[in-house]
């Protein structure tokens, strides 16, 4: 996917840019912009290398763990199909804490382990549970705490105060995710088969 | 308006206290894996950065070449009639294709409106509350050899579009646009 859109934003551009004579501002936007890539990336160094350490005493403080064990009655909630104590729930809860948290690279594991859990108890095994439904659409829509990256970018495009937009965030992301649990609740109401 | 704010400055600070004094009382040897968990965290971007340079060229050239006023400008009256500010349009497309190619339409719209305007406010609270959906929802599904995924697009889509109008909405409330 990324191959082809890569790919297609370059060759359209050069094309636009040849018809519309701009090619010289093409030519100095190709050289400007790789630079800027290298000057982000150097912002993103130090938050994300901080924000990974932090997040590495909070795991090994068992903070993490302790988080997913009181996510019970979430869980209970969200994935009534899904038995207590069943190893799906706390691969589930390591990937909604890791996702929460903002780290993706625990999230990702987390989730495929908990995908194949949820298959275990999938009955139909081509077509997707009622469980692993309301799993992807909690996982895509989910509650983030601190969009690490986001302030990075801020801060290295010149915020005043690169931290002001985690509040409103917050409210964004606790909508979102509403919205994806009641749309799923409905949904599998509508869906049943 | 101002508690939400409050909670903005208060939050990286209370998760470090939490972290560090939970950390030490039990028994962490704090600073030793803090290093450690860093050293990852270095590791994740300079494996990243070829895919940001790559990326940040692609959309800095269709920038330049007149390309993504293009888009915008014909997408803008659909945008205007629902009260969509129509510089976000090529982003809240892209968002749930590729999260690297949001990416750089975000640092093109720092550069472009500044990231304390409107529109770079509004991209960042949006950030925080989206999804590469259509990558996520393939990975996992094939991993476990699904092949009909009934409703999971339609509710992921739908939790999308509500992130994308509520990050609008409250930073027009919140930052009094």
């Amino acid at each position: 996917m990324l191959n082809a859109l890569w790919a297609s934003l370059i060759l359209i551009s050069i094309v636009i840019a040849t018809i519309t004579g701009r090619l010289d501002a093409l030519t100095q936007a190709t050289i400007q912009s790789a630079k800027e890539g290298v000057i982000l990336c150097f912002t993103l160094l130090g938050t994300m290398s901080l924000w990974m350490g932090m997040m590495k005493i909070a795991e090994d403080g068992g903070l993490i763990r302790g988080l997913c064990n009181r996510m019970g009655p979430i869980l209970h909630f969200l994935f009534p199909d899904v038995p207590d104590h069943h190893p799906a729930q706390k691969h589930i809860a390591t990937n909604l804490i890791a996702n929460v948290l903002g780290l993706g690279w625990a999230a990702t594991p987390a989730g495929l382990k908990a995908m194949e859990k949820l298959q275990e108890l999938n009955k139909n095994k081509d077509t997707a549970s009622r469980a692993m439904c309301m799993f992807l659409i909690v996982n895509v829509s989910s509650v983030q705490l601190l969009p690490v990256n986001i302030i990075a970018f801020r801060d290295q495009y010149g915020s005043a105060n690169p931290a002001e937009i985690i509040g409103p965030a917050i409210l964004a992301t606790i909508i979102s995710t509403l919205v994806g649990v009641i749309a799923g609740k409905i949904l599998e109401r509508v869906y049943y088969y | 308006m101002k508690w939400v704010l409050f909670i903005s400055d208060l939050m990286i600070p209370l998760v470090f206290f939490s972290i560090l004094l939970y950390g030490l009382l039990q028994g962490v040897r704090v600073f030793d894996v803090f290093v450690k968990g860093a050293g990852e965290g270095f590791e994740t971007i300079l494996h990243i950065m070829p895919t940001i340079i790559g990326l940040m060229v692609a959309i800095g050239m269709f920038r330049a070449s007149g390309a993504l006023e293009l888009v915008t400008r014909c997408l803008a009256p659909f945008a205007k009639a629902v009260g969509f500010p129509p510089p976000l349009l090529p982003l809240a497309l892209m968002r749930s294709i590729s999260s690297s190619a949001a990416n750089g339409l975000v640092f093109d719209l720092f550069k472009t409106y500044g990231p304390d305007s409107f529109i770079g406010r509004s991209v960042s609270v949006m950030m925080g509350c989206t999804e590469t959906i259509f990558y996520t929802l393939s990975v996992y599904f094939m991993t476990v050899d699904i092949k009909k995924t009934r409703y999971t697009l339609a509710g992921a889509l739908l939790a999308n579009v509500a992130g994308i109008i509520a990050s609008i909405s409250i930073t027009r409330w919140i930052f009094g646009y």
